[in-house]
């Protein structure tokens, strides 16, 4: 997964400040974050930067398809093993008697379920990582096997 | 609530949603086996000329009436019911029996299921279980939801803090599966063909001395884990039994050791869902838990009776819940090949293809209803999900038992 210090290299690092912030890396930050635009850089739009613009482009790409907690799942990778679904703490909370023991969720106010075959994500404002007051949990990310599982 | 029969661990709460077409809680592997209920379904056929089901067991009785020494190979993928069914039909036209795990995890279910060595079912696992031992197997790949319903993801009624603080996990194994990424500090390595010195020197580790094989720093760690472990469950694939071959006696003594230090128990890995179950049954009614000849009326056991003999010698086979030619050593399958062979089967594979005689059956878990022994060796029952118009296993083995 992409890296704030990634975009950092391939932004102007003029500390120009029009686009608010103080410097570049903030902005980097605040681009991963997805809390900014590439064309909220004015000096990026500056045609000698269009490779960079380009190269960020596509860096950020796959940030497009993440959930409002940076989630993104794979749907090609993952096993359906429901070790998340397990892990999950807002799930194990929601159904104690079936998600904390190993079962798979009859209710729908889980955040992750096993539906197909593979993993789908519900309920994201449940998440621990949502809003200001989040919490880095990875429960999810650590017990998947595959790596189907990421945050941004 | 359905049962999936993709794998051993035969979960049961699957819920199905709009009719077939959505299934909830079903892994990659479930939902596959799921989805070949409408894929390459097989149709009933003699010497490859499409025939009718009554026509085809017609055929079926025949060949197998008028073989000497008729073989019976399969049931991994068969309800008990049908297994007992076939375990009758042996006995009346006097064939060998044969399963799965003859070439496979043999030795050390017959270890399991005489009580040599210890088990437990994967209840316990999930309820009292503080270290898991995956040995030679992936369950990440091969039961997918063995982590997270048993064996270390899930609170138990003695960890509730689970796989955060009170489990550990550990994976050998000859490369870093999927499985062994979630092991991280307990992942062992080991060169292909080396287990049983792995196992002596965990015992030297165990008994406080210095281990000849391996990080020795790493094996202490290893040794200094299971003897602080309060309830062990060691998961072998077959992996292990490959590599230890005729040197089973060893896990045998590292069991027993451990044992003596904490509780200690066993839960071979097998594959098809009902694997185990015909073991047992083949147990509790001959002694013995395959290869097993009824030629001269009673059961008769021994290296004659091993599948690569009877591949061999038989005149007849019928292949039932298994795909032999696939799976099978390749001199072992081209000699059955070039049998007269009797394929009962739901779905087309290089058996069916090879078949004289094929006859369609039910799909068991969704068309057909029945029970089945779990990895670990508790009954499961389910009923069919869907109505089909397909014959069951054991409707199509009585009627072959009828007809001959």
């Amino acid at each position: 997964m992409v890296g704030a210090m990634e975009i950092y290299q391939l932004l102007p690092k003029d500390a120009c400040k029009e686009c608010g912030y103080a410097s570049c890396m903030a902005l980097a930050v605040a681009l991963l974050n997805r809390e900014k635009k590439l064309e909220d850089c004015p000096a990026l739009l500056n045609p000698k930067y269009a490779e960079k613009f380009k190269k960020l482009k596509e860096l950020l790409a796959p940030l497009e398809n993440a959930s409002e907690t940076g989630l993104i799942i794979h749907p090609e990778k993952c096993f359906g093993c429901g070790n998340c679904v397990v892990a999950c703490p807002v799930n194990v909370a929601a159904e104690p008697t079936r998600c904390a023991v190993g079962l798979g969720p009859q209710g729908e106010k889980v955040i992750l379920a096993v539906e197909d075959g593979v993993v789908k994500c519900m309920n994201l404002k449940e998440c621990r990582r949502f809003g200001p007051n989040k919490v880095l949990c990875n429960a999810c990310t650590v017990t998947c096997p595959s790596k189907a599982i990421e945050f941004v | 609530m359905a049962v999936c029969t993709g794998c051993s661990l035969l979960c049961e709460d699957i819920e199905l949603v709009g009719g077939t077409s959505h299934a909830k809680n079903l892994c990659r592997k479930g939902w596959a086996h799921f989805q070949s209920l409408y894929t390459e379904r097989t149709k009933p056929t003699i010497e490859d000329q499409d025939a009718t089901l009554d026509g085809a067991i017609a055929k079926a009785s025949e060949i197998l009436a008028n073989a000497k020494k008729p073989l019976l190979y399969g049931w991994s993928n068969s309800t008990l019911e049908a297994q007992a069914a076939g375990i009758e039909l042996a006995k009346k036209i006097g064939a060998a029996l044969e399963g799965t795990t003859s070439l496979g995890q043999c030795t050390l279910m017959e270890q399991v299921l005489t009580g040599k060595i210890p088990s437990c079912t994967l209840d316990d696992v999930r309820n009292y279980a503080d270290t898991s031992v995956f040995w030679g197997a992936d369950p990440s790949n091969s039961h997918p939801r063995h982590l997270s319903r048993f064996s270390y993801y899930p609170r138990g009624e003695k960890h509730q803090k689970s796989y955060e603080e009170e489990r550990s996990c550990v994976a050998i194994d000859v490369r870093k599966s999927s499985t062994a990424t979630l092991c991280s500090n307990y992942f062992y390595r080991l060169p292909p063909g080396t287990d049983d010195q792995f196992i002596e020197s965990i015992m030297a580790a165990l008994d406080g001395k210095i281990p000849k094989f391996g990080d020795k720093k790493r094996m202490i760690e290893l040794g200094t884990l299971l003897r602080k472990t309060e309830y062990g469950a060691l998961f072998p694939g077959r992996g292990l039994v490959y590599s230890l071959q005729e040197k089973m006696d060893l896990l045998q003594k590292l069991i027993a050791k451990l044992s003596e230090i904490t509780a200690f128990k066993v839960v071979p890995m097998v594959e098809h869902y009902n694997t185990r179950g015909f073991n047992q049954l083949l147990l509790d009614e001959t002694g013995f838990i395959n290869s097993v000849s009824f030629h001269d009326g009673a059961a008769v056991h021994g290296p004659m009776q091993s599948m690569i003999e009877a591949a061999r010698s038989c005149d007849a086979a019928l292949v039932i819940g298994s795909d032999p030619l696939s799976s099978l050593p390749f001199g072992i399958a081209r000699a059955l090949a070039k049998k007269p062979l009797i394929a009962i089967d739901p779905r087309r594979s290089l058996t069916t293809d090879a078949a004289k005689v094929v006859i369609p059956s039910a799909m068991c878990g969704f068309e057909a209803g029945g029970t089945a022994l779990r990895m670990d060796g508790v009954k499961i029952a389910f009923d069919s999900v869907i109505k089909g118009d397909m014959q069951s296993d054991e409707q199509i083995l009585a009627r072959i038992k009828e007809a001959i």
